[in-house]
């Protein structure tokens, strides 16, 4: 329960970080739930962020698993709140906003500005999963794969993760 | 670029819920924007092509997930206030539940050496899907030389220097914005 307060902070600032999609604040979310908070390890948050990647609906909804991992059912709802309350009203004003802000010449700028920023941002969050889950040649031939196929086909992301777990048992759960 | 105006058709606030509940449910493996157009443009109307793409840049600049940040400008530009909740409640709602269980289920079982191999895999796909995202992003946003400054930029900051993601993007994003700043002798930056 004492960890409620902080929960909702963290995934609000969180929520902030998101430009261009949850995968820039991941060396973030990293840093506070595992390094500072303690709420659970590299290896748990990973997984996690794995299965999101795949599940329904917006690619961040990992998050529930961090809240219900701190604090069960109430832990889940506070982390949601903090993740999507915050932004939306944002959102909202800014979406109301825009139409004014037609003519604003700073309006392109900031539009050129943050684009390769969020590709930055989006890269260096790459790195950070990367490196805490490519753990030798075996799993770096199961990224590289799925890597290639999903820029070469069209085949859905969901397929290959699941056939990523099927290669992690050939090759981690024979042994 | 200009933002559409009136709402074309009339939706109510649980057509609008039960639209954004069933792209939250059935998009498994990402991609929900494709989702979402083939919703509300194909098959309720409630945005034209053009409409849709205007609402999508809008999305991708504010902070926020882009498919919670769509559902929002979605749902408030048929319905107002209400109409952005259950738009965003809706689209959030199967996958919340789905990541609530898998949380609850690795509580129990995540230490068994079968689920740790299966993670393995899972992992490292993962790391794949997300570079695949990455680059095609990036083919669609990069359109000139100088943006890949700015790109490097942010990965030395977090990758390299280690700095709060944060500062990066305020810091790099201040300078981009100044790089691409408007000039009262040229036409301004490229239209995207």
């Amino acid at each position: 329960m004492s960890q409620l307060p902080a929960l909702f902070w963290v995934f609000a600032y969180l929520s902030l970080l998101t430009v261009g999609g949850g995968l820039a604040a991941f060396p973030e979310l990293k840093a506070l739930t595992v390094e500072r908070y303690h709420w659970l390890s590299f290896q748990e948050l990973i997984r996690f962020y794995s299965l999101g990647q795949i599940a329904p609906g917006p690619n961040m909804m990992m998050v529930t698993a961090v809240g219900e991992h701190v604090a069960g059912v109430i832990g889940a709802l506070v982390v949601v709140i903090a993740f999507f309350g915050p932004t939306g009203v944002l959102t909202l004003g800014t979406g109301r906003l825009w139409r004014r802000l037609e003519g604003w010449r700073w309006r392109d700028p900031i539009q050129c500005g943050l684009a390769p920023v969020s590709v930055g941002l989006l890269v260096a969050g790459a790195i950070s999963l990367a490196k805490g889950a490519l753990i030798g040649p075996t799993s770096v031939l199961i990224a590289g794969v799925v890597f290639l196929l999903l820029v070469r086909t069209k085949i859905n992301p969901a397929v290959l993760v699941l056939c990523g777990a099927g290669a992690g048992l050939y090759a981690f759960g024979l042994g | 670029m200009v933002v559409p105006s009136a709402p074309p058709v009339e939706a109510t606030l649980s057509q609008i819920f039960r639209a954004f509940l069933l792209v939250g449910a059935t998009s498994f493996g990402g991609g929900v924007m494709a989702y979402l157009r083939s919703s509300l443009v194909e098959k309720h109307g409630w945005l034209d092509d053009e409409g849709f793409v205007q609402f999508l840049a809008m999305s991708q600049s504010l902070p926020g997930l882009n498919s919670t940040n769509m559902a929002v400008l979605v749902g408030d530009r048929l319905r107002g206030t209400p109409g952005a909740i259950v738009a965003t409640v809706g689209i959030c709602l199967p996958g919340a539940f789905l990541m609530f269980f898998v949380g609850m289920l690795h509580r129990q079982h995540g230490a068994r050496p079968l689920v740790t191999a299966a993670f393995h895999g899972v992992t490292a796909a993962a790391v794949g899907l997300v570079a695949a995202v990455a680059l095609q992003i990036g083919r669609k946003v990069l359109t000139r030389v100088d943006d890949l400054a700015f790109v490097a930029l942010a990965v030395i900051g977090v990758s390299v220097l280690h700095q709060s993601v944060l500062i990066v993007l305020f810091v790099v994003s201040a300078l981009a914005v100044w790089w691409y700043r408007p000039r009262d002798d040229a036409p301004g930056p490229p239209a995207r």
